[in-house]
């Protein structure tokens, strides 16, 4: 219905305070219709807010929100085309789950919502079990009811206020592609909130990454992997190895800049290099690093002082000559692997660095992921 | 904690603990049963059978009571007394209907937006209780009494009209009148009515409603479609509380009615205290029980709570 008044999802200046506490600080965010959009964040740092301000469940205190060139800042829950998949789920208990899916199409008079309830069933593969209550229904199949329930509306937009929060590792990874499918297929705006980067990377086109009520970074999930902003951003997407280093004038290569930490000269390319800065955090994932000289022109010396072997690969914990320790993955493929204690080469290549404005926290959004 | 329970654990002699269990398991409920079943034989079922054998009796109290099986005496008490019962049941009824109208939001009041005031808006919903039931009802005396402001203003604003109309009333007064009744029952009943409806509010989860709202319930839809129904078993549960004492009720009608507002408790109450006629009176008994029964039967079995609880 009302294909013509869908558009894509702006949200200006959007904030909210509760008291003195700011939960969301005034946010610019533009949401491409029928993208699969993910909200990242540590608890707290204000993307449920936001999610609640665009279902409408919680009243902006400043800024709107509009839908193409509808604006819905002031409309009730009820009267916009958005629909939620909540954390709890929160389906009808009193209800059949045919009963739960029908709800929204009833409420709109849709004369064929029997039908689009058992097709929207189909499509989160519940078939046949229309009948029963949710209560009668595993932990998995209730998040399926749910994303049924709304998605049986073709919402302008769908929101999923971490829906896979309360399955189990498993599952949560056969839901993250059943969403994406599902995503796919019928090619609704979905804005996904959640805590885990990683499920974030794997459904979404676009992730914002948000902490303490602030945008960080958007981008795809490789740009915001490989070329961070923010030390949270760095260190919340993944593991990073962050080195203090200063910018040396001039240029060694072409498109390459040259860094000096700690005695060694390293190489960064230079749109990896924030403009004009002097002061920098170097970066480099730690899959990035090899043992030897093989990694490219960026060496460092250190000793091995932590092995731990995963399966696919090993993590190697190498340690400075200064203090700081560097993370090293290498990848289980038969190459020689370093021993406890060992004196290392490190090596990686410049286009594998990133540097970062030296006035930040390096620990920022370190281990964060883990308290929630 | 965890280190009491460990230590407790090896302490327990496993042989007989493993053995002890099922054994245990097979009468333990019947022992919780037992002091139940005893207070009910003996205070419930014997007195019913008393009562039973007592409205098949004829005779008078100085030459006593012989059991004849005088089964006619339940048509004689029915075609006498009908209009009591009728009138009991109504005016239960409309108290019923006022308590929930009066209970309904505040019950949802409490249970969903009180916050921390629940407990002390709680307390002063049960506070009546803690004077005796014959003060409460005769404070109503002086509450509806001529010369008091509630009939005044009553009579001002014209409802004293109204109530007249629909013949609550027969003058412009509102003491001693099947209103005055009603009032005193709907107020002394009306906390039975607000607790277990608390409770079954209290219960339920306010995202619930965020998720109809989401779903472009308007919030009268979502009360429709989920709070009330949600409520059910306390609504059910309330309204059985009020009606059932209130049918029997003759405190209410003899304090603030009049003599034609009597109501089937009244009439029991006399012919088993003045009039002396005790077999009248236990069939009455028998009769109120019966319609009572059936009538909750019925209700409950439109409700359809068995599924809801």
């Amino acid at each position: 219905m009302g294909e013509s008044q869908k558009g894509d999802l702006h949200l200006v200046a959007l904030t909210k305070t509760f008291g003195a506490f700011t939960a969301v600080q005034p946010m610019d965010l533009t949401i491409p219709q029928g993208s699969f959009f993910a909200l990242l964040g540590p608890s707290g740092c204000g993307k449920t807010t936001t999610l609640r301000m665009i279902a409408g469940l919680e009243a902006p205190s400043a800024g709107s929100i509009r839908i193409g060139e509808q604006d819905i800042t002031a409309t009730k829950a009820h009267q916009r085309n958005v629909n939620t998949v909540f954390q709890s789920y929160a389906l009808f208990p009193h209800m059949t789950v045919l009963d739960n899916v029908m709800f929204g199409l009833k409420r709109r008079g849709d004369k064929d919502a029997r039908r689009k309830a058992l097709e929207a069933l189909e499509l989160v593969q519940l078939e046949g079990l229309g009948g029963r209550k949710p209560a009668q229904l595993s932990g998995g199949m209730q998040q399926r009811v749910a994303l049924a329930r709304a998605l049986v509306n073709r919402p302008d937009v769908l929101l999923l206020d971490e829906p896979l929060g309360a399955l189990d590792l498993k599952l949560r990874r056969q839901m993250q592609i059943e969403l994406k499918r599902i995503q796919q297929e019928v090619g609704l705006t979905f804005i996904h909130v959640t805590h885990d980067q990683e499920e974030a990377m794997t459904m979404a086109d676009t992730i914002a990454v948000m902490n303490q009520g602030v945008v960080e970074q958007i981008g795809d999930p490789a740009t915001l992997y490989e070329q961070p902003r923010s030390t949270f951003v760095a260190n919340f997407l993944g593991q990073s190895n962050l080195l203090r280093a200063k910018v040396v004038p001039g240029s060694p290569r072409e498109g390459v800049a040259l860094v000096r930490s700690h005695d060694a000269d390293l190489e960064v390319a230079v749109d990896h290099l924030p403009q004009g800065a002097s002061d920098v955090w170097l970066g480099v994932r730690p899959e990035k690093l090899r043992l030897g000289e093989s990694g490219g022109p960026n060496r460092l010396r250190g000793t091995v002082r932590d092995v731990s072997f995963t399966g696919v690969a090993i993590q190697y914990i190498v340690r400075m000559p200064w203090g700081r320790e560097l993370t090293v993955v290498q990848q289980n493929d038969g190459s020689a692997r370093a021993t406890l204690g060992e004196d290392v080469t490190v090596s990686w290549a410049a286009e594998h660095g990133f540097a970062l404005d030296a006035s930040q926290d390096a620990d920022a959004g370190a281990m964060v992921e883990d308290d929630v | 904690m965890s280190e009491a329970t460990a230590t407790r654990v090896p302490a327990s002699p496993l042989g007989t603990g493993t053995a002890a269990t099922p054994a245990r398991r097979n009468w333990v409920p019947y022992a919780l049963l037992l002091p139940g079943l005893l207070w009910l034989t003996v205070f419930f079922v014997l007195p019913m059978i008393t009562l039973g054998s007592q409205s098949l009796q004829e005779g008078n109290v100085d030459e006593g009571f012989v059991f004849t099986g005088n089964v006619g005496i339940y048509a004689d008490a029915f075609s006498r007394y009908w209009p009591h019962m009728v009138r009991s049941l109504s005016y239960a009824g409309l108290a019923t209907v006022l308590a929930l109208l009066l209970g309904y939001p505040l019950a949802y009041f409490i249970a969903q937006k009180a916050g921390r005031w629940k407990n002390v808006v709680l307390v002063l919903v049960i506070a009546p209780f803690f004077t005796s039931f014959l003060i409460r009802t005769l404070a109503w005396k002086t509450i509806l009494s001529d010369n008091w402001v509630v009939t005044q203003w009553a009579q001002q604003l014209g409802i004293t009209d109204v109530l007249q109309a629909v013949g609550l009333t027969s003058t412009d007064s509102l003491l001693f009148s099947p209103f005055a009744v009603v009032m005193g029952l709907t107020y002394n009943f009306l906390p039975f009515m607000i607790l277990p409806l608390y409770a079954s509010l209290e219960r339920l989860d306010p995202r619930l409603l965020e998720a109809a709202g989401d779903l472009y319930a308007t919030p009268i839809q979502a009360f429709r479609r989920v709070t009330w129904p949600l409520s059910l078993p306390g609504v059910v549960a309330g309204t059985l509380l009020t009606f059932i004492p209130a049918s029997g009720d003759f405190i209410n009608a003899r304090l603030l009615g009049n003599t034609q507002t009597t109501m089937i408790g009244s009439v029991i109450d006399s012919q088993f205290l003045r009039v002396l006629d005790y077999p009248l009176a236990a069939a009455l008994s028998f009769v109120l029980l019966v319609v009572i029964v059936t009538l909750v039967a019925l209700y409950v079995r439109k409700a359809g709570t068995e599924e809801l609880l």
